[in-house]
């Protein structure tokens, strides 16, 4: 697999380390106990885990060292598309 | 068919003409007491517990692909039960007596082989915590033995112990570990549970779970609507996208495990070994060929087939320990689908749809599980009340706070 870094280009997946999936956002910790709890809950453990197109967050340690928001379809590990997650709602 | 040798020395005698197929390959039928879904080692276990120990025996197993062709046909066949945390060992322990008599049980060579499983440490550090799972297994009844440097010498004389960076200082072995033909055993339980009346039924997908009042009714598959009273899910890497189909989202994501044989050599290692300074396990198989493996892909995948720098990886780990297989060639790589679960436990549980059963969350080494799990998952099934062996393997245990985390590595399914 080869990812394609905004700032240096294709490199190989070896160069990055994946951090996990894009989509969980944490919560807001003010608020009713009990609700807090519950969104904590499903943001540290709670995955969709899809079988198709997917957004996660990778490092590129060995390189530019930036954050980026990879878009990658797990069944095949085509990427869609990448983007650095500086600039990137990650919602 | 009873195999013995009066079976064998009748075929030969027969010219081999005479020999059955091992398990039915059925139909599906309208309706079934319970269905299982998923044709892998932990779903044909389940059916086979179901029916011999349970008497529960209008049972069907649903296989998309075909039996074992899943995890069950790609893993590296190593079964242990050298566990840390109270809430695993009891689990692993149960299966790893059941393995002690499994041929015996289902009649049929699953090739269990009590090689020794060795874990290598190179730092007092990683001795001192061997140590302390060497203990937590024989105050459990598991037995453990800790080796010093000469130990692990007279077992495998060919390791690199003065690799600079890794010395070996010694390892934990669990002389009752080592390996079993992962294929027969699947073939092993279709058949004991096929001879029971259950139905196992290939090339059926389940696309869809079908609910009535917040119980569970039935299955939509690729070869139409089954009803069932009991629904247990037993899908390993698949277990995020069936459990969708009830409407669940799980503390799981998919990952691809990867490992790879070398071409058939002479007999070079009795047992398993494991290389406690990076990622790397190896045995050898009855056939000759080194059997060997390390870490995940790091980062969720279903696409069965992994990527090369972990191939590298891997071989380097290899090339660290033990030398001497630098030059044999590699024949095949292979990957599977692991539902690495957030603690790195499995899941053995009912779901909050009726009727509905979860079993999960193997990771990569459910194999070692497989009687086990089949055992705990048909008690589940039979009796609706936890096996004693996997009271603490609940789905609301992340969040209560009740987490297994046998590594340490919190909630990354990655590093566990
Ligand atoms: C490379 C590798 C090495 C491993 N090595 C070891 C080891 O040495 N020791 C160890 O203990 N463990 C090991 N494991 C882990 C172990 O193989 C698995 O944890 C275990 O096999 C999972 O349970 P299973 O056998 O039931 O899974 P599987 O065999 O994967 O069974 C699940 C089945 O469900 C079917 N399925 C999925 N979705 C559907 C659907 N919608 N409808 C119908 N059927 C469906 C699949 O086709 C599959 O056959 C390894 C895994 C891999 C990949
Ligand atoms: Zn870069």
């Amino acid at each position: 697999m080869r990812i394609p870094c905004p700032y240096c280009g294709s490199r190989d997946v070896s160069e990055f380390s994946y951090l996990g999936d894009a989509a969980p956002q944490r919560p807001d910790p003010s608020g009713d106990a009990s609700s807090v709890e519950a969104a904590f809950f499903d943001y540290v453990y709670l995955r969709d885990n899809p079988a198709g197109p997917h957004r996660g967050l990778w490092y590129h340690g060995a390189g530019c060292r930036s954050w980026l928001v990879v878009r990658r379809n797990p069944s095949t590990h085509e990427i869609l598309d990448v983007a650095l997650a500086a600039k990137e709602p990650v919602a | 068919m009873r195999y013995s040798l009066f079976s064998l020395l009748g075929n030969t005698l027969g010219g081999h003409k005479g020999w059955q197929p091992t398990w039915r390959d059925a139909a599906p039928k309208p309706s079934y007491d319970v269905v299982i879904v998923g044709g892998g080692g932990h779903g044909l276990a389940t059916a086979y517990y179901l029916a011999s120990r349970y008497g529960v025996r209008n049972v069907a197993v649903l296989e998309k692909g075909w039996i074992g062709g899943g995890n069950m046909g790609r893993n590296t066949t190593i079964i242990r039960s050298n566990y840390l945390l109270p809430g695993n060992i009891p689990l692993y322990e149960l299966s790893m007596k059941l393995w002690e008599g499994l041929e015996q049980d289902f009649n049929y060579n699953a090739m269990v082989s009590q090689r020794g499983v060795l874990n290598l440490y190179h730092s007092d550090a990683q001795r001192d915590a061997y140590a302390r799972r060497g203990n937590a297994m024989r105050l459990h009844g598991v037995d453990a033995e800790l080796l010093d440097r000469d130990g692990v010498r007279k077992l495998y004389p060919f390791l690199n112990f003065d690799d600079a960076r890794f010395p070996i200082q010694g390892g934990l072995l669990q002389a009752r570990g080592g390996t079993a033909r992962h294929d027969a055993v699947a073939w092993g339980f279709a058949r004991g549970a096929s001879d029971r009346g259950v139905d196992i039924v290939q090339n059926c997908e389940v696309t869809g779970i079908t609910i009535v009042d917040g119980r569970v009714t039935g299955v939509e598959t690729t070869r139409g609507p089954i009803a069932a009273g009991k629904v247990g899910i037993a899908v390993a890497g698949s277990s995020s996208r069936v459990a969708a189909m009830a409407g669940m989202r799980l503390p799981i994501e998919s990952f691809v495990l990867q490992a790879m044989v070398s071409e058939g050599l002479k007999p070079i290692i009795p047992g398993v070994i494991t290389f406690g300074a990076g990622h790397f396990y190896i045995s050898q198989s009855d056939k000759g060929g080194l059997v060997f493996g390390g870490d995940l892909d790091g980062y969720n995948s279903y696409a069965q087939r992994g990527n090369l720098p972990t191939v590298e990886d891997i071989c380097e780990g290899g090339m660290a320990l033990m030398p001497a297989i630098g030059r044999a060639r590699i024949l095949r790589t292979w990957a599977g689908l692991c539902d690495m679960s957030m603690d790195g436990s499995p899941i053995i549980d009912r779901t909050p749809t009726r009727n509905l059963y979860l079993n999960a969350g193997w990771n990569y080494g459910g194999f070692k599980a497989t009687p086990g799990s089949g055992l705990v998952f048909a008690h589940l099934l039979a009796r609706d009340e936890p096996h004693p062996a996997a009271t603490e393997l609940r789905l609301d245990r992340f969040a209560r706070g009740a987490v297994i985390d046998e590594k340490g590595q919190g909630a990354q399914p990655n590093l566990h």
